[in-house]
């Protein structure tokens, strides 16, 4: 009987599961979630304070404010003859995007094991979360960064966009990829071995000195012309060069730089899925 | 009637211990072996789950070998004692965690309700929650809406709706989580004891429901829970773990009943060897606690229970009394009675020994536990201990009627009949 009827199950459980069913289906299903999720991140971040959604430019703000003072006049780092506070803002948006990204996601099994263990959906929701609700925060930045451009212009700086700032979509996209492929990586790790979140505490704010955001590249190719590649080796580099190069019209871009990125990009995703992949379906047992 | 769930060899390793600096390199044999395709070598012994006695290897088996199927629309209860795997089982049915080996197959939408509340959010207004954690538990939006009155009117907070969870009472906010939760439309319900939570009113309110999702509904609930009662009202089978294993598998009573009696067997206690490792403490020292019938040979419902107690009391001069409480096996309070030992500051250091019988025709069938508590002046606690110590009830039949009455007590009664034309 059993041959002729073979029984049709909805859902199977197993030990082992091929590393690349990354559920689409069921993130799809839970869409409404990953929605949910964001705003209740945007909500959460400015209940109970006055100024509310006005806190997302603050942090900018005195941060370029800083840079400006520090970086730009008392060390002199020049910045591609462009307005300095434009130029730290255009850098530190991107940056913050990604750093973002990196440190809430790799401590996501941590920071959420109260939820996921006790309820399944699929787990790629909560850094997918992640990424968007700081996209949104991205997105208010950028407004900021805009109405700084705009004075600028008005002002009579010399301020020329061009085409490369149509690849904005794709740098946005790189930069997120970047963050949750790495934080997914580094989360996998950490369920087990918290060790690596040490290293990401002090090694974000760190990296972010081998990243060209209070400095342009060429600054540090006349300065440091054998150890460049290790700026240009970071993939955040390219990004952040494009993104001035098309909005500011000055800055080192080149395709095959860019191109480098987009490939290690992709590669830093597939892996941090993967693992993301193995890792959900025991972290409660361990985390 | 077709299948809803299919378990078959279910195993669950865990592993004991902490995870530190030791771990890696046996973490690095375990991948060696595995990339090799030989078998993980930390997993070889399959040694049972008893937490009370230390095991041979760090590896324990929360779930051994599981086989079972369930029918659609059966409620079916899971009991176990504490670390029995019943929770183990729903996380791995709940695809929380993922099994060792084994494979589970389940037919239709599954909704876990492991906890209530899970993903509530506190600066989010009761609306807000609804509408997350529903979404948490798989639902989409516009069921959500579809259902949102239904739901705020069950769990009766209305008036808070739209107030952050923060500032809930603590059953306030769990009567919401309950309610949002209850509202699920999925075929197969996972819950674990969260009954045990809000006042009288809303865990009957629960249970009702639950009863209506599996009987009005035809949708299948697994429950876990040590309450006894609830398993029997709410469910139609029963599945009895042990260490990892799947000792009984039943009709609900009979699974509940079977858990009882494995579980409480003693009648007697005698202890033999020196007073100091006599259960108590440096007050009271019990030595011997008997219980038997009045009459005949087993306890039944008509034969009455006599017990004796022997204990040697240390402290002298005070005013000494022992209480007994019975609890039936739904932890219900039977009675809860005591003693004066001695009532002008005269006890004596020595073995006194106190005897009692329960008359004929009180306690219903079913199994039942001493807790004793000594007290002095009636005041201060000398020696307490819970479940010290059980006997069973036998049934017996009544005319036609074999099956078990309900109630705490089933006395004799006299009714005096008449009739009017």
């Amino acid at each position: 009987m059993s041959d002729l009827h073979p029984e049709k199950w909805d859902i199977e459980i197993n030990a082992k599961s091929s590393l690349l069913d990354l559920k689409f289906k069921d993130i799809w299903h839970y869409r409404d979630l990953l929605v949910l999720l964001v705003r209740r991140d945007f909500i959460s971040f400015y209940k109970q304070t006055i100024l509310g959604p006005v806190w997302f430019f603050v942090q900018p703000v005195i941060t370029i404010l800083f840079y400006t003072l520090i970086f730009g006049n008392l060390a002199g780092i020049p910045v591609d003859g462009l307005p300095k506070p434009l130029f730290y803002l255009a850098g530190t948006i991107i940056w913050n995007y990604f750093a973002d990204c990196l440190n809430k996601t790799s401590t996501v099994f941590k920071d959420n094991a109260g939820i996921l263990g006790k309820v399944y959906f699929p787990r790629l929701i909560m850094p997918l979360s992640i990424v968007l609700s700081n996209l949104i925060r991205f997105a208010v930045q950028f407004l900021l960064f805009i109405i700084l451009y705009i004075i600028f212009v008005l002002k009579g700086e010399h301020i020329v966009p061009n085409a490369a700032a149509l690849l904005l979509p794709l740098l946005i996209v790189m930069i997120a990829s970047l963050g949750l492929g790495l934080g997914m990586i580094i989360s996998a790790v950490t369920t087990k071995y918290r060790d690596i979140a040490f290293v990401v505490a002090f090694g974000v704010p760190l990296l972010m000195y081998a990243t060209t955001v209070i400095y342009p590249l060429s600054v540090a190719q006349t300065k440091y012309p054998k150890y460049s590649w290790l700026i240009k080796f970071n993939p955040i580099t390219a990004v952040i060069e494009t993104f001035r190069y098309g909005l500011l019209g000055k800055g080192s871009f080149s395709w095959e730089l860019l191109t480098y990125s987009i490939i290690s990009t992709i590669l830093i995703l597939l892996v941090g899925i993967v693992i993301f992949n193995k890792v959900e379906k025991t972290f409660v047992d361990t985390v | 009637m077709s299948k809803a769930i299919k378990v078959e060899n279910l195993s669950k390793a865990y592993q004991l211990g902490d995870f530190g600096t030791g771990t890696i390199s046996r973490d690095l044999e375990r991948f060696w072996a595995r990339m090799r395709g030989k078998e993980d070598p930390f997993l070889k012994i399959g040694e049972i789950n008893d937490r009370t006695t230390k095991g041979e290897s760090d590896v324990v088996w929360s779930l051994n070998d599981i086989n079972f199927e369930v029918e659609q629309g059966d409620a079916v209860g899971i009991i176990g004692r504490n670390g029995a795997g019943k929770s183990t089982l729903l996380k791995v049915l709940s695809r929380v965690t993922s099994p060792t080996t084994g494979s589970v197959k389940l037919r239709g939408r599954i909704a876990s309700l492991l906890e209530v509340g899970t993903g509530f959010h506190p600066e989010l207004s009761g609306r807000e929650n609804i509408y997350l954690n529903g979404a948490i538990l798989g639902m989409r939006k516009a069921e959500i809406k579809r259902k949102f009155d239904e739901i705020v009117s069950f769990s009766g907070v209305e008036r808070y709706i739209d107030t952050p969870v923060k500032r809930y009472s603590s059953g306030m906010y769990v009567r919401l989580a309950f309610a949002v939760a209850a509202h699920l439309e999925s075929e197969i319900l996972i819950v674990d004891e969260v009954l045990a939570v809000g006042d009288a009113e809303f865990q009957k309110k629960c249970l009702g429901k639950m009863g209506q999702v599996s009987r009005n509904e035809g949708r299948t609930v697994l429950f876990v829970s040590h309450n006894m009662a609830a398993v029997k009202t709410l469910c139609t089978r029963g599945i009895v773990l042990a260490n990892g294993q799947l000792i009984y598998e039943n009709k609900q009573l009979e699974a509940v009943s079977f858990y009882q009696t494995n579980n409480n067997t003693r009648s007697t206690f005698e202890h033999h060897d020196d007073l100091s490792s006599a259960p108590g403490n440096e007050n009271i020292r019990v030595l011997k606690f008997i219980i038997q019938p009045l009459t005949g040979e087993s306890i039944s419902m008509s034969t009455g229970v006599c017990f004796e107690m022997v204990f040697f009391n240390q402290k002298a001069g005070i005013n000494l009394d022992a209480t007994f409480e019975l609890r039936n096996s739904d932890e219900i309070p039977v009675f809860h009675n005591g003693v004066l030992i001695s009532t002008n500051n005269n006890s004596k250091t020595g073995f006194y020994t106190i005897k009692c019988t329960i008359p004929p025709n009180l306690l219903n069938a079913g199994n039942y536990s001493f807790k004793l508590i000594f007290g002095e002046n009636q005041r201060y606690l000398l020696f307490g201990a819970d479940d010290f110590i059980g006997f069973e009830v036998e049934n017996e039949s009544k005319g036609s009627n074999s099956s078990l009455a309900p109630g705490v007590i089933h006395p004799n009664l006299d009714f005096t009949v008449s009739y009017q034309s």
